[in-house]
């Protein structure tokens, strides 16, 4: 039985993990290319997340709503980019913070005028709301294995593009020369603004995903953004095989804190102090995992092309 | 040396005459209550002027000032909190109830958030750049979570702090005398500030931002002295926090919340970067754009967004360096 809690617990944190990677895979692309932090990754995530419910809602189709909401998205993206982040390039990091930050704010406030204070609730598509009995005796949810499936499609994926096309060479030299790529007559420019599509795309196909499982409110976007900067600081940033690495340490870690910790805690203390003490101690796991990390590895597990 | 008139000593005489004068006109237009606005106004300025001491001059992007904020603010709940129940205070050896008296909790706020930035600033500093901005911002955003999930202080609803401070002779219920209080601690900070940013320590402080390796090949322990500066500026937002649970009578949270981090550090941009007064002059705009847009639209972040976008693009050097010109330097 705990052989099988403990399988079943595993998924969950790949589950976690891979979301998590669609995420920290485009902030990560962005950061290594254009040296921009963008804290309005998460907003890009939330406008996928809306966009999704609103087509899946009015269609009836789940897929179209997915398309939709990246496509949406990639497009916020490329706007904000165009109008206002593309200036940042070559600005310190202050002031990237501060102007991404601004562009939250417009967002969330943006999406509270157009949608509402309240939250949007999307049921399962039919063709997935079933269990796979993947581990004997313990059926799991078929939606959860179809987020698997697709993150570990996208880094398959997107391995494919850095490594074997001309797109990713270009990514790659970009981040390790950028006035060379454009002294050798590449427009840099469209090159950024493709790139930051990219990964604006990957964190709307994150948000609408996460429809059929999370609710999706203004203020989404933040919480999963600060558990992907923790994964590109464990992975090092810039680099996605540290994405996915880091990712889905993350997601396992937090899985098992919040699954095992009260329990392990109730050998230790009484119910009533072992279920607060536990409740506290698996919200902080994933910092601890970071930290020390950090103390190990002050730049992160992988090194990334161009370094910081 | 000579007294000179320039524009820096207008600037600093007509902000030094408005703080002490605007109780006395708000007041005597009748509208009290812009007081109490202005109160939060000076303890918002204490933590924006503490954030700029080690991001203006040592050019330490922290992420999570809010923190140190919101544990001078839980100090000060949690030992009123046990105060008020007679309870001993679990955490803490001996059997201890707490206390409402400030020259207890105050201190004691301090010095709980000069612990904590001690421990975050030691692990964060080792690290540099765009992983020391995250890493701040996730121990900040640890702590959140942590004071979300102790139900004994309230978790995510927060603490009703059921009494002010005391502080004899004082009443802080007043709404005059707790603004002078504040604005006294403001100018004692600042003075405090001043002294330290001119001192042999300040120096080393700004050639750290200049040039890191430079200082480490001259001698000097550089980690060390960054450090020492993290701690103080966790102190003196430690000291806010303590005076925002007072004005607010309420902590939460939401008082650590990441967003509050960022809103003090575009306090301290707006306003001026590496100097004294502008972090104040940046607290007093957010705030009142807060208050005034607010009046015209329940969606004022619609405007203050893009506002903050705009600023950092095309406005550098912030209000400060824009009322005094030239001639300032880095006092």
């Amino acid at each position: 039985m705990t052989l099988v809690l403990f399988l079943e617990q595993t998924l969950n944190g790949l589950q976690q993990g891979v979301m998590l990677f669609l995420m920290a895979a485009g902030l990560t692309l962005v950061f290594g290319i254009m040296h921009l932090i963008n804290l309005a990754h998460g907003s890009l995530y939330m406008v996928g997340a809306y966009v999704t419910a609103t087509v899946t809602l009015a269609s009836g189709n789940f897929a179209v709503g997915v398309l939709a909401g990246m496509a949406a998205a990639g497009v916020a993206g490329m706007v904000v980019e165009l109008l206002a982040l593309r200036r940042l390039y070559t600005r310190d990091h202050l002031d990237q913070v501060l102007a991404t930050f601004g562009v939250i704010l417009t967002f969330n406030e943006l999406t509270k005028i157009i949608w509402g204070p309240q939250a949007l609730f999307l049921s399962t598509p039919a063709w997935l709301s079933g269990t796979v009995e993947i581990i004997p005796g313990a059926p799991y949810p078929a939606y959860r294995l179809f987020i698997i499936v697709v993150g570990l499609l996208v880094g398959a994926v997107l391995r494919h593009l850095i490594i074997n096309t001309r797109l990713g060479m270009l990514i790659r030299a970009g981040a390790t020369h950028r006035e060379m790529v454009g002294a050798m007559g590449v427009n840099i420019d469209r090159l950024f603004t493709i790139v930051f599509g990219v990964g604006a795309m990957l964190a709307g196909l994150a948000g609408a995903i996460s429809g059929p499982m999370l609710a999706t409110e203004v203020g989404m976007g933040e919480k999963i953004l600060i558990l992907t900067f923790v994964v590109i600081i464990i992975g090092g940033i810039g680099s996605v095989r540290g994405a996915l690495v880091g990712a889905i340490l993350v997601g396992v870690v937090d899985t098992y804190g919040r699954a095992f910790l009260p329990t392990i805690m109730r050998s230790f203390f009484e119910p009533s102090v072992a279920d607060s003490v536990g409740a506290s101690m698996s919200s902080m796991t994933i910092y601890v995992l970071m930290a020390m990390v950090l103390i190990w590895r002050p730049r992160g597990l992988f090194q990334a092309y161009g370094g910081t | 040396m000579t007294w000179k008139l320039t524009r820096r000593t207008y600037v600093h005489g007509i902000g030094l005459m408005i703080m002490l004068a605007l109780p006395v006109v708000a007041n005597a237009v009748g509208e009290p209550f812009l007081t109490t606005i202005a109160s939060r106004v000076l303890i918002y300025a204490i933590a924006a002027v503490s954030l700029d001491l080690i991001l203006g001059f040592g050019a330490m992007v922290s992420f999570g000032h809010s923190a140190f904020f919101g544990i001078g603010a839980y100090a000060v709940g949690i030992l009123t909190h046990h105060a008020f129940n007679s309870e001993v205070i679990a955490f803490l050896p001996g059997d201890w109830t707490g206390s409402t008296a400030a020259v207890i909790q105050w201190p004691l706020a301090i010095l709980a958030a000069g612990f904590f930035a001690l421990v975050i600033g030691a692990l964060s500093l080792r690290t540099q750049g765009v992983y020391f901005i995250m890493i701040t911002l996730a121990f900040a955003q640890m702590l959140y979570y942590l004071m979300i999930s102790l139900p004994t202080y309230g978790g995510e609803d927060g603490l009703n702090l059921w009494e002010r401070s005391n502080l004899p002779p004082f009443d802080l219920y007043d709404d005059q005398q707790f603004y002078y209080l504040t604005a006294a601690l403001l100018l004692a900070f600042l003075a405090l500030t001043r002294r330290i940013v001119g001192s042999r320590f300040g120096m080393v402080l700004k050639g750290c931002k200049q040039n890191e390796p430079r200082m480490k090949s001259l001698g000097f322990p550089t980690y060390r002295y960054k450090l020492t500066a993290f701690v103080i500026a966790g102190m003196g937002a430690g000291l806010a926090g303590a005076l925002a649970a007072n004005h607010t009578e309420f902590v939460g949270p939401g008082m650590m919340h990441w967003t509050r981090s960022g809103e003090i550090m575009v306090m301290v941009i707006l306003g001026g970067m590496g100097t004294l007064i502008g972090p104040v002059l940046g607290a007093a705009t957010l705030l009142l754009m807060e208050e005034v847009l607010s009046q015209f639209t329940e969606h004022w972040m619609v405007i203050l967004g893009p506002f903050l976008v705009i600023v950092v693009l095309f406005a550098r050097g912030g209000i400060y360096g824009w009322l005094v010109g030239q001639e300032q330097d880095d006092d």
